[in-house]
């Protein structure tokens, strides 16, 4: 029962934050908006038994990627002329028709699965924590782990050199 | 729809296919790029929380890890999209998407 | 009279020697091709003699190959056939086509005659030709032709025969325009190729009727299943390769081309137009005789046309002023008899006549060379006169000739040939049509008057009488050179000892050339039996008195009279004019053919293609592209978001083609 209302609130939260997000003007907002989707999202990760993402959602996405925007947009310092049309005109239209398709999708899905059932309806011993993620990673994804390190060091040099004023 | 039931994995997939339908509609009709990148990123977790669902309907970690990895990837990629921006800025002096029309014809 | 046994006993025997006849004027005409090529490129002088010997050799070494294959030939049973298989040319599915030649009787006696006088011939151009700028090219072509008609003559099959009936029209065109940086010479040798080519659509449409109905090429497989034919097809088969005949051989209506291919040099004429090119239509014809056979029709038709050639080539003939147009309306004339001939079913005695005629018309026109070599390019009769007594070697071949052609001279040159054709064309009954051979009996004796007539008279406007041309060529008045003098006499010993050839039987002779053919023709020739045989001799007698009251006419008219063109041509109102003017013949080709031709062409050229294809076509096909390019053009928006949704929607369309 808790399970459903906690569901719901989060559900709700979510999608607000997202509809706040794509309507804003200013790009202040939609990073306010943001923070709080990327919340919500923790806390539905942590009701699916994932809390090791959960926490990771918060520092990095929230508390590293928002807090990059979020320089950046301060950084460029807009004026209002330069922000962009003050109405997204083709924003309402578009989600409409998304909305529409999401509905089909809906009955798809329930289809699929059925209210109710998770296959397994016990997880295994320490299911999501950072113990089983470890063991994951170092194991099996050992070469995606890896490379992501790799990833990394190239976007931040790409990004040094992109933002670069003189090379 | 019984929504009252108990829920279940297809509650999530439904959650997911609306975070992701919104990110899409932000993508393709904003024209400030803050607020693209933003939309993209929120496309991404609609497809981080599907991940998830769906390691818990099979009682396999492997999404989670999945998602770890996206967390990652999409982190490096808002990096690099922002320098962009940057640049972009530097160059027009705005960040409307619809001034950078030099691909036209 | 069909004795089926007596065919089916052919024996086929391999002689691996045959290729050499054909072989040895392809490696004359490679290798002065060669010389000459080297010439004109490089500043390497080739001397005339090497060309010379070269050319003659291969000739020669030809008519040597030729005589020991029909000593060989004599050799062997009745009924055998000389094979040589090459190689395998044609092969598509179960349609085999192999390069074979094969030499049976009528194929021997056309290689040797061929042969020999192509040697004579190739030794006058040497002195004819001395000294022109196209020596070398002169003695390649005059290779490559010799070549073609042997691959004519050897063939096994009607599709090598028609390789070599290509060929040696080529090389009539090549050689006819030898001289082609004078525009009428290349327009003759045009004309030439031109008329025979529409000749040779008859002949292609024989041989798609020939695959069709029988399957096979082959002359042997086709005398054997000659039954395939019934007698429509087999008139219709006739008459398509008659019309490809009669393309070759200069007969009505495909004639225009001979009197202008006297364009090209003497020895050209000579050959090609009188001993051997023009002869293949007769040839075809009789290597045919099967078919011919069963359509009588068909072979009516061969024989009115070549009378009716025959009279008209002989009144044109008579109008005449140039030595060569005389002589070229001569042949025509003659050809028209030799199709006359094998028209009645005499093949043997068209054969016979052919090689007489061979004889005394290369000799006439090789004297004819003499005679314009020694009046310095002058070719018309009214310009010359008593030249008897300057060049007495070549005048007196000349004479033989005229005796050879004339017959009045028993026993020599045409005489018993033109005779054994007349006494056949009465005699042999028509199934066709009654009365008939009485017709073509006569108006071949009309036109043999004619033809002692004409010649006479261009005998005597040249070799004797006054001289009546200009007096700086009459000083310079000189023999030819032995190479031309030497071959022509032989020559003329030959035009008349070929008469002996077929002395009839009905004289008490050997008659040695139809006893030769007579195995091949036996089955297909009609017997000669309208007409009681002992009239033959009164009939000989007859043409023999109407030979000499031709010649005596014409002596009387021009050569005591002095008159030059015949009188009695102004009896008829605008006679004279008309026969003048060769019947108008060209001026109606001209305008019934020729204009709609040139027309159509012009009209394929310009306003199809070059219009219609080329700026039209290509141009719609531009500005289609040009359209689709704009239209495509219209979704490079520039804008970022359109092409987000370009991906967005791509991405869609694919998942939704992956999930189904």
């Amino acid at each position: 029962m808790i399970e459903t209302v906690v569901f719901y609130i989060l559900a709700a939260l979510l999608l607000g934050m997202g509809l706040l997000v794509i309507t804003r003007t200013n790009p202040m907002a939609s990073a306010v908006g943001m923070i709080g989707a990327f919340a919500a999202l923790a806390g539905l990760y942590l009701l699916q038994s994932a809390p090791l993402l959960a926490v990771l959602q918060i520092l990095v996405y929230a508390g590293g990627i928002m807090v990059l925007m979020i320089f950046v947009i301060m950084l460029l310092n807009l004026r209002d002329e330069d922000m962009g049309s003050l109405r997204a005109k083709g924003v309402w239209v578009t989600g409409a028709l998304l909305g529409i398709t999401s509905v089909v999708f809906g009955q798809v899905f329930l289809v699929i699965f059925p209210t109710g059932q998770w296959k397994n309806a016990v997880l295994p011993e320490g299911f999501g924590s950072i113990f089983s993620v470890g063991e994951k990673i170092f194991a099996s994804y050992l070469f995606p782990f890896e490379i992501l390190s790799l990833l990394l060091l190239t976007a931040v040099v790409g990004a040094m050199v992109l933002a670069k004023r003189r090379l | 729809m019984d929504l009252l039931m108990p829920i279940g994995p297809s509650h999530y997939l439904v959650l997911s296919a609306l975070l992701f339908i919104v990110g899409t509609a932000g993508v393709l009709s904003r024209r400030n790029l803050f607020v693209v990148l933003m939309s993209l990123e929120l496309m991404l977790n609609a497809v981080n929380l599907t991940f998830v669902t769906f390691s818990r309907v099979n009682g396999e970690m492997t999404g989670q890890v999945v998602a770890l990895f996206v967390v990652a990837v999409a982190a490096a990629e808002a990096c690099v999209g922002l320098a962009i921006v940057v640049a972009l800025f530097r160059l027009k002096e705005t960040v409307d998407l619809d001034m950078f029309k030099s691909l036209k014809g | 009279m069909l004795n089926l046994e007596h065919f089916q006993n052919i024996a086929l025997i391999s002689f691996d020697w045959i290729w050499v006849i054909a072989a040895a004027p392809l490696a004359g005409a490679v290798l002065n091709g060669v010389l000459t090529l080297i010439a004109s490129r490089g500043k390497v002088h080739i001397p005339e003699w090497l060309t010379a010997v070269i050319g003659c050799g291969s000739a020669g070494i030809s008519f040597l190959a030729a005589w020991f294959t029909y000593l060989h030939f004599r050799t062997l049973p009745e009924n055998s056939l000389l094979t040589q298989e090459l190689f395998d040319w044609i092969e598509a599915g179960t349609f085999h086509v192999r390069m074979n030649f094969q030499l049976d009787a009528l194929s021997t006696v056309m290689t040797v005659f061929v042969t020999f006088v192509s040697t004579l011939i190739h030794i006058y151009s040497v002195g004819y030709m001395k000294g022109d700028e196209g020596f070398g090219r002169f003695f390649t072509y005059l290779n490559l032709f010799l070549f073609s008609m042997l691959v004519l003559v050897l063939g096994e099959n009607l599709l090598v025969l028609f390789l070599g009936w290509e060929g040696v029209g080529f090389c009539s065109y090549l050689l006819i325009s030898f001289w082609f940086e004078d525009e009428a010479k290349a327009n003759a040798g045009k004309k030439a190729i031109i008329v025979n080519r529409i000749g040779d659509a008859g002949f292609l449409a024989g041989l798609l009727i020939v695959f069709a109905l029988a399957g096979t090429f082959n002359f042997n497989d086709l005398q054997a299943h000659k039954q395939v034919f019934n007698q429509l097809s087999a008139t219709i088969v006739c008459l398509c390769f008659f019309f490809g005949a009669a393309g070759k051989s200069a007969q009505i209506p495909l004639y225009v081309w001979l009197p202008d291919a006297m364009a090209g040099p003497t020895p050209v004429s000579a050959l090609i137009h009188a001993a051997t090119m023009v002869t293949a239509g007769v040839y075809l014809v009789a290597r045919l005789h099967f078919l011919f056979v069963l359509a009588p029709w068909a072979s009516t038709v061969v024989a009115v046309t070549g009378v009716l050639t025959a009279l008209l080539g002989a009144t044109i003939a008579m109008a005449q002023n140039d030595i060569k147009k005389i002589l070229a309306y001569s042949t025509i004339s003659q050809l028209g008899f030799m199709f006359l001939g094998v028209g009645v079913g005499a093949y043997s005695a068209g054969i016979f006549h052919l090689i007489t005629h061979g004889f005394f018309k290369a000799c006439l026109f090789l004297g004819a060379g003499c005679v314009i070599h020694a009046m310095k390019g002058e070719q018309d009769i009214r310009k010359m006169g008593g030249l008897l007594k300057h060049i007495p070697f070549s005048g007196l071949s000349f004479l033989m000739g005229w005796l050879a052609i004339t017959g009045i001279l028993p026993f020599c040159g045409g005489f018993f040939s033109k005779d054994e054709i007349l006494w056949r064309a009465l005699a042999t009954p028509n199934l066709v049509v009654p009365g008939l051979p009485e017709i073509l009996y006569f108006i071949a004796l009309a036109t043999a008057f004619l033809t002692a007539f004409y010649m006479t008279r261009l005998v005597v406007m040249v070799f004797f009488g006054e001289y009546r041309g200009p007096k700086e060529v009459f000083e310079l008045l000189h023999e030819s050179p032995r190479t031309m003098t030497l071959p022509l006499f032989i020559l003329a010993v030959g035009a008349l000892m070929s008469g002996w050839l077929g002395v009839p039987a009905a004289i008490g002779g050997a008659d040695s050339l139809g006893k030769f053919l007579d195995p091949l023709f036996h089955l297909s020739t009609t017997e000669a039996n309208a007409v009681s045989p002992k009239i033959e001799p009164l009939l000989m007698l007859m043409s023999l008195l109407v030979a000499l009251l031709g010649v005596g006419t014409a002596w009387y008219i021009h050569g005591l009279k002095h008159t030059i063109s015949p009188m009695f041509l102004k009896l008829i109102p605008g006679g004279k004019k008309t026969i003048e003017q060769k019947y108008y013949v060209d001026e109606f080709y001209e305008v019934t053919v020729v204009r709609w031709v040139k027309g159509f062409a012009h009209w394929v050229s310009d306003k199809l293609i070059e219009q219609l294809l080329i700026n039209r076509t290509l141009g719609a096909l531009i500005r289609a592209v040009e359209w689709i390019a704009k239209f495509l053009k219209k979704t490079q928006v520039g804008l970022v978001r359109a092409y987000l949704l370009y991906v967005v929607m791509g991405a869609a369309l694919l998942i939704y083609l992956i999930l189904h």
